[in-house]
């Protein structure tokens, strides 16, 4: 009863919201940290398999942190590495074998991106960055954290890329519904393409840079 | 002979790792500001391509796929272990990783200095996964077509790492809009690469 008191009590400390909030702008994981950039740019041609591979992330990081904070004290540094590989391809088989019971369809079309989670470097980074010398709970927090800012970077170039380039929005057909198409619009077939995620990325890490002058790095 | 040949040109320039799959990226971003380090990371990425998508091969073939086991007794004709396969690829990779470089530097140190601390990160890098787990999703039919296809993909990435880096050295004496330097243009740069890589979508092999 004492510990979950204790818990509650460290949800509303200025310092863990920030281990939240921090990832989402000025350390994001993609723009800053430039992590897990592998998985994040192939997965983004359409908003489902953007969202599928986001909640996946999050849940091997949260749950990986969680784990390897618990353990950090008992690993050996010599062997970390294979420890923390352990950790994390444990945690992929599990969500790879939860995605084909439940979205086949989904888990098909991210093929073996799933797999790749396992060498995401975000989540290797975050383990040698944070979860190592920190206590669960903020451990946690920080995947969370780290997750989000990950997830939004990919719905956003998602979003672009299955608008601009589909016409649709999870697959809804939004400029159909508008009715466009009969003044002449088409699909920019281009979007699809994945060189453009990469730009989409850079215009994002523009704007982001542009608004926030310290992030500009120095020439 | 010609169908290995075409499968290794294929792994170069049609399927590109980085251009058509993004795998390796971060390494690809990270090291890729000089020409020297970025040609010791491609050598090393190879390399251990070229060695551990045969040995991923062998392992998915004789252990992991469906009946693979079957060499063993009939009885285990029908067992599938293919859900293992990512836990057994990535322990082979790292073997193979600290394998290589204990080899490396016994016989070859000169080869050694210059590839330094990229051995070891290559555990990590995706594109050594990925190979493995495209051989696995392409169920390619030989252990040849296996290991071409390793090297191609691996020769895929010397020459897109190598591109950039010469770019990026280049690119320090333009006058880059500030928010872009560094990081943004070099994301925008690779998605021009990219494009340019795309025109290779048109041949048949």
């Amino acid at each position: 009863m004492s510990e979950e008191k204790k818990e509650k009590k460290a949800i509303f400390s200025a310092k863990n919201r920030k281990l939240l909030i921090n990832p989402l702008h000025k350390d994001n994981p993609i723009t800053t940290q430039v992590l897990g950039i592998c998985s994040a740019l192939a997965v983004t041609a359409k908003v489902k398999p953007a969202f599928v591979m986001t909640l996946s992330v999050m849940a091997v990081l949260a749950i990986g942190n969680v784990i390897i904070s618990i353990l950090r004290n008992g690993i050996p540094p010599r062997i970390r590495i294979i420890v923390q590989l352990v950790v994390i391809a444990a945690l992929v088989i599990l969500v790879d074998q939860v995605l084909k019971a439940f979205v086949f369809d989904v888990s098909k079309q991210l093929s073996v991106f799933v797999g790749l989670i396992i060498t995401n470097c975000i989540i290797m980074g975050r383990f040698e960055a944070f979860a190592m010398a920190n206590k669960p709970w903020e451990s946690f927090l920080d995947g969370l954290g780290n997750a989000f800012g990950y997830g939004w970077i990919l719905i956003v170039v998602a979003f672009f890329r299955e608008f601009l380039g589909s016409g649709t929005i999870w697959d809804y057909p939004v400029m159909e519904k508008l009715g466009v198409y009969s003044f002449g619009y088409e699909n920019n077939g281009f979007m699809i393409l994945p060189p453009m995620a990469l730009i989409i990325v850079g215009v994002i890490i523009w704007v982001q840079r542009s608004k926030d002058k310290t992030l500009i790095e120095e020439k | 002979m010609q169908e290995l040949f075409n499968i290794f040109v294929k792994s170069i320039f049609i399927d590109n790792m980085v251009f058509a799959y993004f795998l390796g990226m971060c390494s690809y971003l990270a090291v890729s500001k000089t020409v020297k380090t970025s040609m010791g990371l491609g050598l090393a990425v190879v390399f251990v391509l070229g060695i551990t998508v045969p040995v991923d091969y062998l392992m998915n073939k004789y252990l992991l796929s469906e009946g693979a086991l079957s060499w063993l007794s009939p009885e285990f004709a029908t067992v599938d272990l293919s859900f293992l396969s990512f836990i057994m690829f990535i322990a082979v990779i790292a073997s193979m990783v600290q394998l290589v470089e204990m080899i490396v530097e016994k016989f070859a140190p000169v080869l050694y200095n210059s590839l330094g601390i990229f051995l070891p990160l290559i555990a990590v890098n995706c594109a050594i996964l990925g190979g493995s787990l495209f051989m696995q999703e392409r169920e390619y039919e030989t252990i040849w077509q296996a290991t071409s296809f390793g090297l191609g993909s691996g020769v895929g990435f010397l020459l897109a790492i190598i591109g950039i880096a010469a770019i990026r050295e280049k690119i320090r004496y333009s006058n880059v809009p500030a928010p872009l330097r560094g990081l943004g243009i070099t994301f925008i740069i690779t998605g021009l690469m990219g494009i340019a890589f795309m025109s290779f979508l048109g041949i048949k092999l």
